[in-house]
């Protein structure tokens, strides 16, 4: 079973060497700075918080009825998802997607939108 | 075989991946463009406009061009709220205006007729040539008319309207709804599954019986299903005895729903059990993916896209990440949503991979918000992760809105239905 998920990577991987033109696992090898980007954000993070979007706004910048959160604090955020998840706030769907994260997820998420407000009030 | 396989176990095998792979192989590798990386996207819809936003907002030192046919992109989400007359058609109408200015994605308005998966290239109707490093195909849907004799793209466009890629076919109609004689039945014939929007038929019975009952007391709905049982059935089922008691008639295809032939002439739809007329008669046909996936050898036999689901790169021609319904997403449904979930994980995945680092787990979400009424929604929504059968639900997360919701909160879905409308569109087009 792990092997499927093994060759899923290295298919990605691989393809992503080609194209590089680059070992995508060497240090020092020529990895691009990102000109959007000044520091690194954790990929799992803005991988997870892209979902959020959806609903919330592009980086939580709602125009609808839906909470807008851009500019709140990680552990704000943290302490909603968490009350969400653990059936301590009421709601219509939160409930139903905080419980698809774990609690390391949950404070992932909370820290990358956490870190876009600060990144962009500096 | 049912090893147990944690999250954590699998973030573990991403580094692992990184760190002890054979990654010092690396044939054919494709010149790139003056050191600028350029992705292509094909379709501006839910799936191609999330995908090209979302590769300039994460790395703006990737070149995007996204090519779509139309100016105007209608939405089929809300466009049944169009025909029951909740909203007007400049209402789903998005444009490509603010990928343009705001996140410099270049728009080419044509269409791309082929695709040389060896050459990385794209040839376009209007004899333009682009070379990718990426590309990204989410062509949605091409309808298999043949499935249902009698039916054709003709008849479509006159008699009897599939109403399931939005703009001149969800104006036709809801001008045939209006122009409706009272005491004449409207005629639904969803497909079997998979198709694009599992609720999408049963939300149009409601909004159309919610537009009868005001308009046009004498008449009702009767749906002819391919199909045993529906999205989110028991919720629309109780909506509907609440709100249009006998007003809507679900045949499921065992019990003379299935649609064998279709008249359009005659306006009647043969069944097992005998012929229907309608005075209106929406056919959605069978769906497979759109032309361009099936013409560049991107189908298997099922007619869709198998797709890698880290990164939705096709397991048939490397390079081409299929995304949205045309591509096979395990448990995801052919949403909207979904699709824009499945763009914005292969941005992040094709950044990752043109930076030559290792993309990250992904993580997917879909909410399917349904109209019973105008102030009676409903919704099912998951959340959805990677596991070696595929991408799977996460069990214990999602689900529908409880059987015993009260009237309260069936309001608020309805709002949250409008709001998510604003926000999603917004998080691709705006
Ligand atoms: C009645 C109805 C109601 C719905 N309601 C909802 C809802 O409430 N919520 C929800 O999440 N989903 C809903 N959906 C589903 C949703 O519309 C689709 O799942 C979604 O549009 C899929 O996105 P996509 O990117 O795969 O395809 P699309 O959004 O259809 O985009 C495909 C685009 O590709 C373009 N294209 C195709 N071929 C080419 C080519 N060769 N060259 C260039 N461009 C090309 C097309 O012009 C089109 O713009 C509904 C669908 C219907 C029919």
């Amino acid at each position: 079973m792990v092997k499927k998920i093994t060759s899923w990577l290295s298919v990605g991987l691989i393809s992503a060497a080609a194209l590089s033109g680059c070992n995508a696992n060497t240090p020092g090898g020529q990895e691009t700075t990102p000109q959007g980007t000044a520091e690194e954000v954790d990929p799992r993070g803005q991988i997870l918080a892209l979902s959020c979007a959806s609903c919330h706004g592009t980086d939580g910048k709602s125009v609808g009825i839906m909470p807008g959160f851009y500019g709140k604090s990680a552990s704000y955020l943290k302490n909603a998802l968490m009350e969400f998840k653990n059936d301590g706030r009421y709601s219509t769907v939160m409930g139903r997607h905080a419980k698809g994260y774990t609690d390391e997820e949950i404070t992932l998420i909370a820290e990358y939108f956490g870190g876009l407000s600060q990144q962009n009030s500096k | 075989m049912s090893q147990k396989f944690t999250r954590r176990d699998f973030s573990k095998l991403f580094i692992a991946g990184a760190a002890g792979s054979t990654l010092g192989v690396f044939g054919g590798a494709t010149p790139l463009l003056a050191n600028q990386k350029r992705v292509v996207v094909i379709g501006g819809g839910f799936g191609g406009a999330s995908a090209a936003k979302y590769i300039r907002k994460l790395d703006s030192s990737i070149s995007v061009t996204l090519v779509e046919p139309a100016a105007t992109f209608y939405t089929c989400p809300f466009s049944n709220w169009v025909m029951g007359g909740l909203k007007e058609i400049n209402d789903i109408a998005q444009t490509y205006d603010v990928l343009k200015s705001a996140y410099g994605v270049e728009v080419i308005h044509d269409e791309a007729v082929e695709i040389d998966a060896a050459n990385h290239s794209v040839k376009l109707k209007g004899g333009k040539e682009l070379k990718y490093d990426r590309l990204v195909a989410s062509p949605g849907i091409d309808f298999n008319y043949d499935a249902i004799e009698g039916y054709s793209e003709a008849a479509a466009n006159s008699q009897m309207p599939h109403g399931y890629k939005a703009g001149p076919q969800t104006e036709l109609l809801t001008k045939q709804l209006q122009e409706m004689k009272d005491g004449d039945n409207v005629v639904i014939c969803p497909p079997g599954n998979p198709f694009r929007c599992p609720p999408g038929p049963y939300e149009r019975a409601s909004l159309i019986a919610n537009y009868l009952k005001k308009n046009k007391p004498g008449s009702k709905v009767i749906i002819l299903d391919a199909k045993e049982k529906f999205s989110k059935q028991g919720l629309f089922t109780k909506g509907w005895k609440k709100l249009y008691p006998g007003l809507i008639d679900w045949r499921a295809g065992s019990a003379g729903g299935k649609v064998t032939a279709v008249d359009p002439s005659a306006m009647t739809v043969q069944t097992s059990s005998g012929a229907v007329k309608g005075g209106v008669v929406n056919v959605i046909p069978p769906q497979r993916a759109g032309k361009i996936a099936a013409e560049a050898g991107l189908t298997d036999a099922s007619g869709w896209c198998p797709v890698n689901p880290i990164t939705f790169e096709s397991t048939i021609h490397p390079g081409i990440h299929v995304i949205g319904d045309a591509c096979i997403a395990g448990a995801m449904p052919k949403s909207g949503f979904a699709a824009s979930s499945q763009g914005k994980v292969t941005a992040a995945s094709i950044v990752r991979l043109l930076q030559g680092k290792v993309p990250a787990p992904p993580s997917l979400v879909n909410t399917c918000y349904s109209l019973v009424g105008p102030g009676y929604g409903i919704s099912v929504a998951a959340v959805y992760k990677l596991t070696s059968d595929g991408i799977v639900s996460i069990k214990g997360a999602g689900g529908l809105t409880p059987m015993d919701a009260d009237d309260d909160q069936l309001s608020e879905e309805a709002t949250y239905a409008r709001g998510w409308y604003n926000n999603v569109a917004q998080d691709i087009w705006g």
